[in-house]
């Protein structure tokens, strides 16, 4: 990559957000006009439970500097349990990823509330920072893998 | 040992316990063994018990191998500490009915590897091979050596702390006591302690071997889906030729999904023809699963694999707070 091209790079998030809590959240935080970084790109999905692993890599893949998965928090799930089965998921992966070098940052889960606009705004700035950090992804990135 | 599994292959026969014995016999080559089927008492005498026999014979109860037996037959099957617990997962799955099924437990010391031992005479053709306590001798042209058996022995029986099968009806010999290794994970350790731009060099150095021939699926027992998700067209999850990304993703997702579940049979390594070291991504998830929710895959018949269930309370120190 270009010196000039690293300047101006923004870093490209994917933000899977379950439809009852945190996409409600991020909804919030626009109502509410609290500015975040506008690096998230939203795909609303029904509960965190629906994210299969697979989502994540292949986002990773086709080129997503890095994936927020966010749902409601333990206990709030509208289907009672999408979430635990999330979190037994997501506790594969993310070690997993990390295993084989995918940097840590570039994956996070996080639970936030469809009441928690403010917290909405602060998880996104939290993960387009620690992006930011890391860097363009170039690891498991079709075409461009390198090592 | 195998004159008494014989005897008990011949008995189950004789009071009609069993329609059909799915066992080891002699491969055609040296140094295998090929899983056989027996459907009357004489053909017990071709049933074999050693180093060799590595196949996981539970397979042929599920996937497309499952025409080789019909549902209603009583089948006998030879079982070491690992086929046995997938026979364990199928039974929590519901792949298998436990009361139609003769589990004939058999003591195991380990498995050899035999690319392993290929690797060890450097390719020479073998002739014959044999085995004592703790060491083997291989016989070709020109050549005859005495390997140890703990250089050849397959990666998954390096560390195993389940010799005999959780659950049987019968038992050859004295199951075998376990080892108790504390330190199930060295490999593991290993690699988590070199830095990230090292593990991803070496990943990606080892995956791009993969010729994508699938047999690490095929051969495995948990991989039973009757449609995997490699071959699905719409999506297509993973792209046809072997670029590297997607057969890391391939392999990434194939372990997710035998996450709590994968007994560590090390078969898929067995039968991988790049000779890829691929137990040791399932062997991080199972020490994972292992860490935070205490759970080894195939022990319990009564216990849902680790990914299928959940407690409300348990550490989520992964997810930000």
């Amino acid at each position: 990559m270009q010196e000039k091209d690293k300047k101006d790079w923004q870093p490209k998030i994917l933000a899977i957000l379950c439809n009852w809590c945190s996409y409600a959240g991020a909804d919030l935080a626009g109502v509410s006009r609290i500015q975040y970084p506008p690096n998230i790109r939203v795909l609303r999905v029904p509960c965190s439970g629906r994210v299969d692993p697979m989502f994540i890599m292949k986002s990773l893949q086709n080129g997503f500097d890095g994936v927020l998965v966010s749902g409601c928090h333990p206990g709030d799930c509208h289907y009672l349990s999408g979430n635990y089965n999330a979190r037994r998921k997501f506790a594969v992966l993310k070690p997993l990823l990390e295993y084989i070098g995918i940097e840590t940052e570039r994956v996070q889960f996080s639970w936030v509330s469809a009441g928690e606009g403010e917290r909405f705004a602060e998880v996104v700035t939290k993960v387009t920072n620690d992006i930011r950090k890391v860097g363009p992804a170039k690891r498991l990135v079709k075409g461009v893998v390198s090592w | 040992m195998v004159k008494a599994l014989r005897e008990e292959v011949k008995r189950l026969f004789e009071e009609k316990k069993v329609d059909l014995v799915i066992g080891w016999g002699k491969g055609s080559l040296p140094m295998t063994a090929t899983p056989i089927f027996i459907n009357k008492a004489e053909d017990a005498e071709r049933l074999i018990w050693d180093e060799t026999c590595s196949n996981n014979l539970a397979v042929y109860l599920t996937k497309d191998k499952r025409q080789l037996v019909k549902t209603d037959q009583k089948i006998g099957i030879v079982v070491k500490g690992c086929d046995g617990r997938s026979l364990v997962l199928y039974a929590v799955e519901n792949q298998i009915q436990r009361e139609n099924l003769v589990i004939i437990g058999v003591p195991c010391a380990g498995v050899i590897d035999k690319k392993k031992v290929l690797k060890h005479i450097e390719g020479k053709e073998v002739l014959s091979a044999s085995f004592e306590a703790d060491r083997m001798t291989v016989e070709g042209r020109g050549f005859k050596t005495e390997i140890a058996k703990c250089d050849v022995l397959s990666d998954s029986c390096l560390n195993c702390n389940h010799p005999n099968a959780p659950v049987f009806d019968v038992f050859i010999g004295e199951p075998r006591k376990s080892d108790s290794v504390e330190d199930v994970y060295p490999d593991v350790e290993a690699f988590e302690k070199l830095d990230s731009e090292a593990r991803w060099k070496t990943m990606v150095e080892a995956y791009s071997k993969c010729i994508r021939c699938y047999a690490c699926r095929n051969v495995c027992p948990s991989c039973y889906c009757t449609e995997c998700f490699v071959d699905q067209n719409d999506p297509q999850w993973i792209g046809k030729s072997p670029e590297i990304t997607d057969t890391l993703i391939f392999h990434l997702g194939r372990n997710l999904h035998v996450a709590g579940r994968c007994v560590e049979c090390g078969a898929c390594e067995r039968a991988c023809p790049a000779d890829i070291d691929l137990l040791k991504l399932n062997r991080k998830i199972s020490k994972e699963i292992l860490e935070r929710f205490n759970f080894t895959a195939g022990l319990d018949i009564n216990e849902k694999p680790a990914l299928a269930s959940f407690c409300e309370n348990e550490k989520q120190d992964f997810i930000m707070g």
